[in-house]
C-alpha cells in the first residue's frame, strides 16, 4: 500500500504536506508525553530534594548527586526482593513455558482422543473462575501461604497462551511429525527434537509476555505473602512510595530526602524493563499479531 | 461387539499414552488451581468456618447475597465500575484508533518504528510503579502538576483524596499505559486494507482526509466492531490491582470497584462467605455479558470466540 502511495502520488498536494507536517509533529509530541515522566522521575531521582519541592527540575537533575540511591541501596530488603523477584521470575516463567508446552502440543494432536473436552474445559476457565477468595482458600488449603510456590502455581498456566501455542502447532505438517515417526521417534522425542525448534520465536514471545507478568506482578504477594523476607520487588516498591513506609521508620535526616528516595526506587524497580524492552519490543507485537488471527 | 469397542477405544488411548502424559499436569493444574475454586464458591452460600472448613460449615441459602444487595454497596460498585468502563471507552477507544490513522500516514519507516516503540513501552510499566508515578506527580506538596498549577497562580490540590478527580485520573493513567498498545490491531488492520482502493479514490479526486475517511475507517469498520462488542463482555471488568493501590478512605466513594470490596471486606476483613458471594456475583454477571456479547458478534460480524 506504502508502494504504490509513492508511485502515484507524484504531485504532493500543499495539503497533504501540511498534514505531514501536523503530523510528524503531533506523533513526536505524543512521544514526548510517553516519555517524559519516566524522564522526569530519572531527573528527580538524582536531584537535590528542595529543588525537587521547589518544581526546579524539568529535564535533567539538579545538583545531582547520588544520596537518595545511597540510601535506597542500604535499605535491607531492597537487594532480597530483587532476587526474590529474579527467582519468581525465572522459575514462573520455566513452569509456565514448561505447561503451556505440554499442553498446547497435547491439545494440538488429532490422536489424543478427548482433546476436544478437554479444549473446553481449558477454555471455559478464561471466562469463569472462581474468583478471589475461594482461590485463596485453596492456596491456603495447600499450605502454600508464604512460599514460592503461592506465587508461581496459581497462574501457572495462561489459558490464552496455551490456546495461541497449540494454533501455532497446527500448523506444523502431519508429515513431518509422521516422517520423525518412522524414523523411531516418540512423543517427547518429537516435542523437544522436531517441533520446539521450530517453534522459537513463538515461545520467546510466550515467555516474554510471562516473564513481564511476573516481574511486575504484586498482588498476588499481597495475597500470599506475609513474610518480609519473600517480598517481590514491586511490594518493595509499594511500600516506600505508596505507603510511606521508609519515611515514617526513619530519623530526620532521612525524612529530608523523602521524595528522592521515592524517585530513586522507582527507577531501581522500573529499570531493568526498560532497559531489555527496546531489544524485545518485536516480540511483544508479533504477539498480538498471533493474537488477532483467527484459526 | 461391546468389549471389543472398548478395546479399540483403549488401544487408541494407550497410543496417545505420552500426550496424556504431557497433558497430565496441565490437567492437575486446572483441577486444583480454576475448577477447585469453583467448588469453593460453594461458600458463597454457606457460613465458612475456618475450623469446619469447604465441607463441615454450614448452609445458609442467599442470605450473603441477599445482604449484598440490600447493602449501600452493590449501586455504589456498580456504578463505579461501569462509569470507569464508559470513560474508558468515550476517550480511551477512539484515541487509539486516532493513533493508529496517524502513525499510518508516517512514510519514513524509521520515525514510524521508533514511534511504535515509544508509545508502547508504557504498557510494560509494572502497576505498581504506574501507581507510584501517579501519586508522586499529583502530590500536592512537590507533584509537578501541582507545582505547574502553582507556578501559573493556581491553588494546590490533593487530587488523590478528591473522589471527584479520581475517574479522570484513572482514565488518563489508562490511556497513557495503553493507547500505543491497543493501537497495534487497528494498524494491522489498516495494513489489511487493499491499496488498490486508495488509488481508486484519488483518481476520483478524492483528498487526504476523503481518503480516511471512506477507505481506511470502512476498512477498520469491522475490527472496529468486533472489539467494542467484545469489550461489552467485559464491562464487569476493572483494572482493580491498580485502583486497589490508588485508592484512600477518602476517594473510595468513586474509586471502589467489586475487586477492591472484595479484597477489603472479604479477604482483609475475614468476611470470606460474603466476599465470595460479591465475587460470585461478578463472575455471573461477567460470564453472561460474555455470552451475550459473543452472540451478538456472531450475529452481526460473522466473528466469535467460538
Amino acid at each position: 500500500m506504502e508502494l504504490t502511495r509513492k508511485h502515484t502520488g507524484i504531485r504532493v498536494a500543499p495539503s497533504r504536506k501540511a498534514f505531514l507536517i501536523f503530523n510528524t509533529v503531533f506523533l513526536l509530541l505524543i512521544c514526548f508525553v510517553m516519555l517524559y515522566p519516566v524522564i522526569y522521575v530519572v531527573a528527580a531521582s538524582f536531584s537535590e530534594e528542595t529543588a525537587i519541592l521547589r518544581g526546579d527540575v524539568t529535564f535533567i537533575p539538579v545538583g545531582a548527586h547520588v544520596k537518595a540511591y545511597q540510601k535506597v541501596f542500604v535499605y535491607p530488603l531492597l537487594w532480597q526482593s530483587y532476587s526474590n523477584t529474579l527467582l519468581y521470575t525465572v522459575l514462573g516463567t520455566a513452569i509456565n513455558l514448561t505447561l503451556t508446552v505440554f499442553g498446547g502440543w497435547a491439545l494440538s494432536q488429532r490422536k489424543m482422543v478427548g482433546r476436544r473436552f478437554f479444549t473446553l474445559m481449558c477454555v471455559f476457565t478464561m471466562f469463569f473462575n472462581g474468583g478471589m477468595i475461594p482461590t485463596f482458600l485453596v492456596v491456603k488449603g495447600l499450605g502454600m501461604l508464604n512460599t514460592i510456590w503461592a506465587i508461581v502455581l496459581p497462574g501457572a498456566v495462561s489459558t490464552y497462551n496455551m490456546i495461541l501455542m497449540r494454533t501455532f502447532f497446527r500448523q506444523i505438517p502431519d508429515s513431518l511429525v509422521e516422517a520423525a515417526e518412522l524414523d523411531g521417534c516418540r512423543d517427547f522425542g518429537i516435542l523437544f527434537r522436531i517441533v520446539l525448534p521450530l517453534s522459537l520465536a513463538s515461545l520467546m514471545t510466550i515467555g516474554m509476555f510471562y516473564a513481564v507478568a511476573h516481574w511486575n506482578a504484586y498482588f498476588s504477594a499481597v495475597l500470599y505473602l506475609s513474610k518480609p523476607e519473600l517480598y517481590p520487588l514491586q511490594i518493595i516498591l509499594r511500600q516506600v512510595v505508596l505507603l510511606n513506609e521508609i519515611v515514617e521508620n526513619s530519623t530526620s535526616t532521612e525524612n529530608v530526602m523523602a521524595e528522592g528516595i521515592k524517585y530513586a526506587t522507582i527507577v531501581v524497580a522500573m529499570l531493568p524493563m526498560l532497559c531489555i524492552y527496546p531489544f524485545v519490543q518485536r516480540y511483544f507485537v508479533k504477539g498480538v499479531m498471533i493474537g488477532s488471527v483467527k484459526e | 461387539m461391546h468389549t471389543s469397542r472398548g478395546s479399540r477405544l483403549w488401544r487408541r488411548i494407550w497410543a496417545a499414552r505420552y500426550l496424556y502424559l504431557m497433558f497430565l499436569p496441565v490437567l492437575i493444574y486446572y483441577i486444583v488451581f480454576r475448577y477447585g475454586p469453583m467448588l469453593g464458591l460453594s461458600i458463597a452460600f454457606k457460613k465458612y468456618d475456618l475450623i469446619k472448613g469447604f465441607t463441615g460449615s454450614k448452609w445458609v441459602g442467599f442470605k450473603y447475597f441477599q445482604q449484598f444487595f440490600n447493602s449501600i454497596y452493590v449501586w455504589r460498585l456498580l456504578r463505579n465500575t461501569l462509569l470507569i468502563n464508559l470513560y474508558d471507552l468515550i476517550f480511551n477507544f477512539p484515541a487509539a484508533i486516532m493513533l493508529a490513522l496517524l502513525i499510518n500516514e508516517v512514510q519514513n519507516r524509521r520515525f514510524k518504528k521508533t514511534v511504535q516503540t515509544i508509545t508502547y513501552m508504557p504498557y510494560f510499566i509494572s502497576s505498581v510503579v504506574l501507581a507510584s508515578m501517579v501519586v508522586q506527580f499529583l502530590s500536592p506538596s512537590s507533584g509537578i502538576i501541582n507545582n505547574l498549577i502553582a507556578s501559573m497562580g493556581g491553588e494546590r490540590q490533593y487530587f488523590m483524596v478528591q473522589p471527584e478527580s479520581f475517574r479522570t485520573i484513572f482514565t488518563i493513567m489508562n490511556l497513557w499505559k495503553s493507547i500505543g498498545w491497543n493501537s497495534i490491531i487497528f494498524l494491522a488492520a489498516i495494513s489489511g486494507i487493499n491499496g488498490e482502493l486508495y488509488e481508486a479514490c484519488r483518481v476520483d479526486g478524492g483528498g487526504y482526509l476523503r481518503q480516511m475517511w471512506h477507505i481506511t475507517l470502512p476498512g477498520i469498520a469491522s475490527t472496529i466492531v468486533v472489539l467494542l462488542i467484545m469489550r461489552l463482555g467485559h464491562v464487569m471488568d476493572v483494572g482493580y490491582e491498580t485502583i486497589l493501590l490508588l485508592q484512600n478512605n477518602a476517594n473510595q466513594e468513586t474509586s471502589d470497584v467489586i475487586g477492591t470490596y472484595v479484597y477489603r471486606r472479604g479477604l482483609k476483613g475475614g468476611e470470606y462467605s460474603y466476599g465470595t458471594a460479591v465475587g460470585m456475583f461478578q463472575s455471573v454477571v461477567g460470564f453472561s455479558l460474555v455470552i451475550l456479547a459473543n452472540w451478538l458478534s456472531r450475529r452481526y460480524s460473522d466473528t466469535s470466540l467460538w
